[in-house]
């Protein structure tokens, strides 16, 4: 029938348009896509030092702290997260092209341990001793039309090799008593000085809460509300973290400290948004990744009190990390 | 191929003996609404795959924040099923109102490149995708029933929905493709699946036809259009009342896949990574399935085979809270959820579309599916209440009680209607 006929010659022309649409515009966006970074253009070393580690470009890179905005020193190695103490690092990098893996590296940026995860690469630590390694993920929902986006997180001890890889299956007590349900996360994992106790951000029925967990004991316990991504400071006392502008994620966080023994929190001088675990340079200071409004990342720091102003340190660079 | 019997009328009964069917034994419009479905899905599962990788790698969001207007959005196109399915019905233009949900999702594949990284650009998004996909549904399904003899309904459900399965299952691994061939450029997986997307509506334009409803549904009183009245009365009506009721009522006892999968990997500590895996185990299971069960209901009845993937569903959960451990426990959760699948989501459109008056036929399934729909959102709410506290083992197995009640109850309601309607 010559409407069948009409009918197929339509489709056929429809697959060729499409076609060339959608390959055209993969070969076009290829193209424009920035070159890669130039790998490898001067040592990079885990070695306690006055450097500052963070990711350029996907590579682990360290900067001088007395000069961030001087010559970078670049490696080979890809890494999404990455920090480092005491000589040991955690880089979470790529294993494919839709894979990722929790890779523990000596001070020459040798891997020592390699661990599959599953989703995305969200938080990387070290403990100070460097004995602890810890991390969290995003894990993707089920489907398209039911948005539910969960984190995984799990830490490794470095000493015994023992991997926990998912803090959910803790016991949890919430306002002293004993608390379960399925909807809990758990993210942003700090270990304090002993390298068993560790703060965390739980996550269940809508609120987020700092928790105190002990990783021989396997339990969490929660600590204060709306504290999220907590970092703990050199001397133990404080906590920094992103805390949610009224409680509500969707408006934003502020960057903030706790101090653990007053409980009194203090915003700090940063204004913008902080979407990030924060890193301590030293005892007074905080750093910390923000983007530009296209999503590029530069490293910014600010004082860990109240007082001064934010000043970009590490221009096109996020996850940064004191070699201490 | 299908192409080649399209054009023709799919359900014209040869003089004397069986009416004659196409190829897999169901009609052309059903192949074309098959294949507009698998090409869709195909579309719709590209960006399922890469879209976590998007929001957290290409924009570096933080995801947890869209997790919050879930309940808003499924609300929200529950009502507008229902609007879709009445206007579907008033202009009798079933066609043109999926062939919008169609054409609604392949612009919202586009618009994810437009919204950049502003968080309530995606979520508008996401909810223009999910209108899409809840107003094409309900006038869908319709165009199935109204081109397919009544005791044929079952096989061309279930022909429709493996084909459906198909392009879920293919989905994530064109997608994957496309990102092995250009590197981390989320853009091209979209105006890829914007491509994918946009043939489906070609084939849906082309070679799906809509018919009129079919003689004897209302005589001559069927040139009137369909008033809001008339499409509320569908509620006033007692077969049409039982359908929305059993449907809520089984909706309510089932928890949700996302739980399913969560409870299995506990149990058996699943490696996280091969978590996707437990979801493509069960479509695996429900593409396999879906056809030989939907021909099983036309020969022995809709209402057993609805019944059995209930049953397979209680089996499911009694398996997550009962004593069986390892190999066993995966392949048969997994190989039994799909069953339930495969027994219960086209099989029970089958069942519900002869009971339903012709001319608000749309409506009706739109209804069916709308307190469906709810029901989902409900019981999740529940089961994780249940959970906090009773723990997951005992929670999973009064999830099996609600299942076994609901089904009791919806036999009581369907068994009246289907000894109506079909053989």
């Amino acid at each position: 029938m010559t409407s069948t006929r009409a009918k197929l010659v339509t489709l056929a022309a429809s697959v060729v348009v499409l076609g060339t649409l959608a390959a055209g515009y993969a070969v076009v966006s290829a193209r424009s896509a920035p070159a890669p970074a130039s790998a490898a253009d001067r040592a990079v070393t885990l070695r306690p030092g006055p450097r500052l580690l963070a990711v350029t470009d996907r590579h682990v890179s360290t900067a001088a702290l007395a000069d961030p905005t001087g010559p970078r020193a670049v490696a080979d190695r890809e890494c999404l997260r990455v920090y480092a103490a005491a000589g040991t690092g955690v880089c979470l990098a790529p294993s494919s092209a839709w894979s990722y893996q929790v890779v523990v590296l000596d001070a020459e940026l040798r891997p020592t341990r390699r661990l599959d995860v599953p989703g995305l690469p969200n938080r990387a630590r070290v403990s100070a001793s460097g004995r602890m390694v810890s991390w969290t993920t995003f894990v993707g929902g089920d489907s398209y039309t039911s948005s539910g986006f969960s984190t995984r997180t799990g830490f490794l001890d470095t000493r015994t090799g023992a991997a926990v890889t998912t803090l959910e299956d803790f016991a949890i007590r919430r306002d002293g008593r004993p608390y379960r349900s399925p909807d809990v996360n758990v993210w942003g994992v700090t270990f304090a000085g002993d390298d068993n106790t560790f703060y965390a951000t739980l996550s269940t029925a809508g609120k987020r809460w700092l928790v105190r967990g002990d990783a021989a004991a396997r339990t969490v316990t929660t600590v204060r509300e709306n504290v999220e991504c907590p970092s703990l400071s050199p001397d133990g006392t404080r906590i920094a973290f992103k805390e949610a502008v009224d409680a509500d994620p969707a408006k934003g966080w502020r960057l903030s400290v706790l101090d653990l023994r007053t409980m009194r929190v203090t915003a700090t001088a940063e204004r913008a948004s902080v979407d990030d675990q924060a890193a301590w340079l030293d005892g007074t200071t905080l750093a910390y990744t923000l983007r530009q409004d296209d999503g590029r990342p530069d490293v910014w720091s600010v004082p860990a009190d109240g007082s001064g102003a934010p000043r970009m340190l590490l221009p096109g660079a996020e996850s940064p990390s004191p070699l201490t | 191929m299908y192409l080649s019997t399209v054009s023709r009328p799919a359900t014209d009964a040869p003089a004397g003996g069986r009416p004659r069917r196409r190829l897999a034994g169901v009609g052309g419009t059903v192949l074309a609404l098959g294949t507009v479905s698998l090409i869709t899905d195909v579309s719709a599962e590209m960006v399922t795959a890469v879209l976590p990788l998007y929001l957290v790698l290409g924009l570096n969001l933080s995801p947890l924040a869209f997790g919050v207007l879930d309940g808003v959005y499924t609300g929200a196109t529950a009502v507008l099923r229902v609007v879709g399915g009445f206007v579907a019905d008033r202009f009798r233009r079933r066609k043109l109102v999926a062939g919008a949900g169609y054409a609604l999702s392949a612009v919202a594949k586009l618009g994810l490149l437009l919204a950049g990284r502003s968080v309530p650009a995606i979520g508008a998004v996401i909810a223009v995708d999910r209108l899409g996909k809840g107003i094409r549904t309900a006038p869908r399904d319709a165009l199935i029933t109204l081109a397919t003899p009544p005791d044929a309904l079952g096989r061309a459900f279930g022909v429709h929905r493996a084909m459906d399965g198909v392009g879920a299952f293919l989905g994530p691994l064109v997608a994957f493709a496309v990102l092995l061939a250009v590197g981390p450029d989320y853009d091209a997986v979209f105006v890829a699946s914007f491509c994918v997307a946009a043939l489906a509506v070609v084939v849906l334009v082309l070679f799906v036809r809509e018919r009129p409803a079919p003689v004897g549904a209302a005589g001559g009183a069927d040139e009137r259009r369909v008033t809001v009245r008339e499409a509320a009365g569908l509620l006033r009506d007692r077969p049409a009342r039982r359908l929305v009721l059993a449907a809520a009522l089984l909706g309510l006892a089932t928890i949700g896949d996302g739980f399913v999968y969560l409870l299995l990997q506990r149990r058996e500590d699943v490696g996280l990574r091969w978590f996707p895996l437990l979801a493509v185990g069960t479509s695996l299971a429900y593409l396999l399935l879906a056809g030989p069960l939907g021909a099983l209901a036309d020969r022995i009845g809709r209402l057993p085979v609805v019944v059995g993937g209930y049953g397979a569903l209680f089996g499911t959960y009694l398996l997550l809270a009962g004593p069986v451990h390892g190999w066993p426990l995966l392949v048969l959760t997994l190989a039994l959820y799909g069953l339930f699948y495969a027994a219960t989501d086209g099989v029970l459109i089958a069942l519900a579309g002869p009971v339903l008056p012709a001319r608000v036929r749309t409506t009706g399934i739109a209804l069916v599916q709308t307190g469906q729909a709810l029901a989902y959102l409900l019981s999740s709410v529940l089961f994780g209440l249940a959970w906090q506290v009773w723990g997951p083992r005992a929670a999973v197995a009064v999830a099996a009680l609600a299942v076994a009640v609901a089904l009791l109850v919806s036999v009581f309601l369907l068994a009246p209607l289907t000894r109506r309607s079909s053989r």
